[in-house]
């Protein structure tokens, strides 16, 4: 309402003839976006040109630039340890995306169904705990709880199943899936209030009448909280996305990409590309396409949950 | 309410297993820094026998932690008051004065927002480089102040365009002029939105790595996460020492998180929802 209101009358204000005053007040107003703008431009937008820029050339950053056209592109795409940086992003966004939103899911609905009291607000604070750490200090526990000596093997083998341990983040097969489990723990937490938020804000009388007719839990949840959630459900896949797709402390931390390339994700590689190799162009053209990749992922998930808020 | 007893115990036995899942490995390095330095102690929960509180005196000292501390205060003084100030600026004059071409700012601003750090991180570094202010505090200040922009202008402009506009007609009326409009009206309504992203901005520079990695070589002029990762390097052999650093790089948000959880979790949904 306000806003329609708001709207009509900067129509009005538009037809009259531009009066000195309104020039005056239209020109104070740029003057108020100049300190934002100029920081953003100068720490944010040219670095980003620049970044374009300098994926076109071979260079190692104090020398002679060389232009070679789309050829550091090229190299991404075909040297198996850069491009398969761009598949490991994707595999973590099973571990720090589908899974922490999946399971957030089902422990909301829980917590909303049977611990809205004391309990309930007890279980959001602990699980919420891991999001406000840094994440490197996330990756230091677990990259101690991980080793040959650490809680998870202790466990295992209390449970009688001291065949499988094993130093996880040095083993091949499982570095990527471990390093996971600690995006599951850091965002589990995030994604479970984020959802229980919402399904407070779902009419109470609709689960009401599905409980009169005796619906189950699973029932309620599939067809009641999933659907009219959707708009959560986008905001956390975004943020998980990005975390997932963008994931550098965890990684640096815990394995720095190994072993071997195993855990490599593209943030890891554009720091060694530009900070230990200097191969500065190669390093921007992976930069350029982590940031299309996180566009074109983005994209798709926004569409999808506005057009349902609708 | 209609929930069976075997769903209740299902749900409470779900939830407390993930509390626990939690909660473990912060009882795990906990123990651990308690055993003695240099030694490579089985991670299970037996606490041990005499426990070594002097690993946490130690690594105080080997952290450098008062320098530490010192250096992460300073850059969230420098980053988190200078990000308040002129994002709630060029919201007001987006989301409020609705200058012309406020449109177009917006979506420059709102691209931002998809930007991860490492795609922009090499050009900033080499203009740090040639402006002179590479490996001091500023380095990491002045960039991650721009970072925020596109969070915190949008977080700030979703507040103001839904501020009735009858409040501004009236002051003109008087006569205000657009800073007294700002600074005498709408400043003061907008203390709430102001705070969260004070909250959000604080917990995030402290918690930066990247840019303090990247940025400056001296671990004692970077941010807790990053003195961390320093420390993480140097004593990545002594288990219990490694613990017990980590530990007291946790202990002040962990304080801060359990003195503000509410306003906290609030904050981080709220910006997650609107970003």
């Amino acid at each position: 309402m306000t806003s329609d209101r708001r709207a009509a009358a900067f129509k009005i204000s538009r037809r009259t003839s531009p009066s000195k005053k309104v020039r005056r007040e239209n020109f104070v107003g740029w003057l108020f976006t100049l300190p934002a703008l100029f920081m953003y431009a100068f720490f944010v937008l040219v670095p980003f040109l620049l970044t374009i820029l300098y994926s076109f050339f071979r260079w190692n950053g104090v020398g002679p630039m060389t232009w070679v056209g789309i050829k550091n592109y090229l190299s991404v795409l075909q040297v198996p340890n850069l491009v398969g940086t761009i598949f490991n992003a994707f595999w973590l966004v099973v571990w720090f995306s589908f899974i922490p939103v999946g399971l957030g899911l089902i422990v909301a609905s829980v917590i909303h169904r049977i611990a809205r009291g004391r309990f309930g607000t007890v279980a959001r604070t602990v699980l919420f705990l891991p999001q406000v750490i840094a994440l490197v200090a996330a990756g230091i526990i677990w990259g101690w709880l991980l080793a040959l000596p650490g809680l998870i093997n202790q466990i295992l083998k209390a449970v009688g199943l001291g065949v499988i341990t094993r130093a996880w983040l040095g083993d091949f097969h499982w570095a990527l899936p471990s390093v996971g489990m600690v995006g599951v723990w850091v965002l589990l937490g995030f994604c479970t209030v984020l959802l229980e938020t919402g399904m407070s804000k779902i009419d109470p009388a609709l689960y009401e009448s599905a409980r009169l007719d005796g619906a189950s839990w699973f029932q309620e949840f599939l067809g009641i909280t999933v659907p009219l959630l959707r708009h959560e459900i986008g905001v956390c896949l975004t943020v998980t996305v990005i975390a997932a797709l963008a994931a550098f402390d965890i990684i640096w931390v815990t394995t720095a990409g190994g072993p071997g390339n195993s855990t490599s994700v593209p943030g890891i590689q554009i720091y060694i590309l530009a900070f230990t190799q200097r191969a500065i162009g190669l390093a921007s053209a992976l930069a350029v396409m982590l940031m299309v990749l996180v566009v074109i992922v983005i994209i798709p998930i926004q569409w999808l949950t506005r057009e349902s808020a609708q | 309410m209609r929930v069976a007893r075997g769903e209740l115990w299902a749900g409470r036995a779900l939830l407390l297993a993930l509390m626990a899942f939690t909660i473990l490995p912060f009882i795990s390095i906990f123990i651990t820094a308690l055993h003695p330095s240099g030694t490579v102690p089985a991670g299970g929960l037996e606490w041990p026998k005499p426990p070594q509180w002097i690993n946490f005196v130690t690594a105080f000292k080997m952290a450098e932690m008062p320098k530490l501390l010192a250096s992460s205060i300073f850059i969230v003084l420098a980053v988190v008051p200078a990000t308040l100030v002129i994002s709630t600026m060029a919201g007001f004059a987006i989301g409020l004065l609705r200058i012309p071409g406020a449109r177009v700012l917006l979506f420059l601003f709102v691209f931002g927002l998809t930007l991860p750090f490492q795609g922009i991180i090499i050009p900033i570094y080499l203009l740090e480089r040639a402006i002179g202010i590479y490996n001091t505090r500023v380095a990491i200040a002045l960039p991650l102040i721009a970072l925020y922009m596109p969070f915190a202008v949008f977080w700030m402009r979703a507040h103001f365009v839904n501020m009735p506009s009858e409040l501004s007609e009236a002051a003109r009326v008087d006569g205000a002029t657009t800073w007294d409009l700002f600074w005498k009206i709408h400043v003061p309504l907008a203390r709430a939105p102001v705070a969260s992203l004070g909250i959000l901005t604080s917990i995030w520079t402290w918690n930066q790595f990247l840019l303090a990695l990247v940025l400056v070589e001296d671990p004692t002029q970077r941010t807790m996460a990053g003195g961390l990762g320093a420390f993480q390097g140097q004593y990545a052999n002594d288990v219990p020492l490694l613990c017990a650093g980590t530990i007291l790089i946790l202990v002040p948000t962990l304080i801060v998180f359990i003195l503000f959880q509410r306003q906290i979790i609030m904050a981080l949904l709220q910006g997650a929802v609107k970003g």
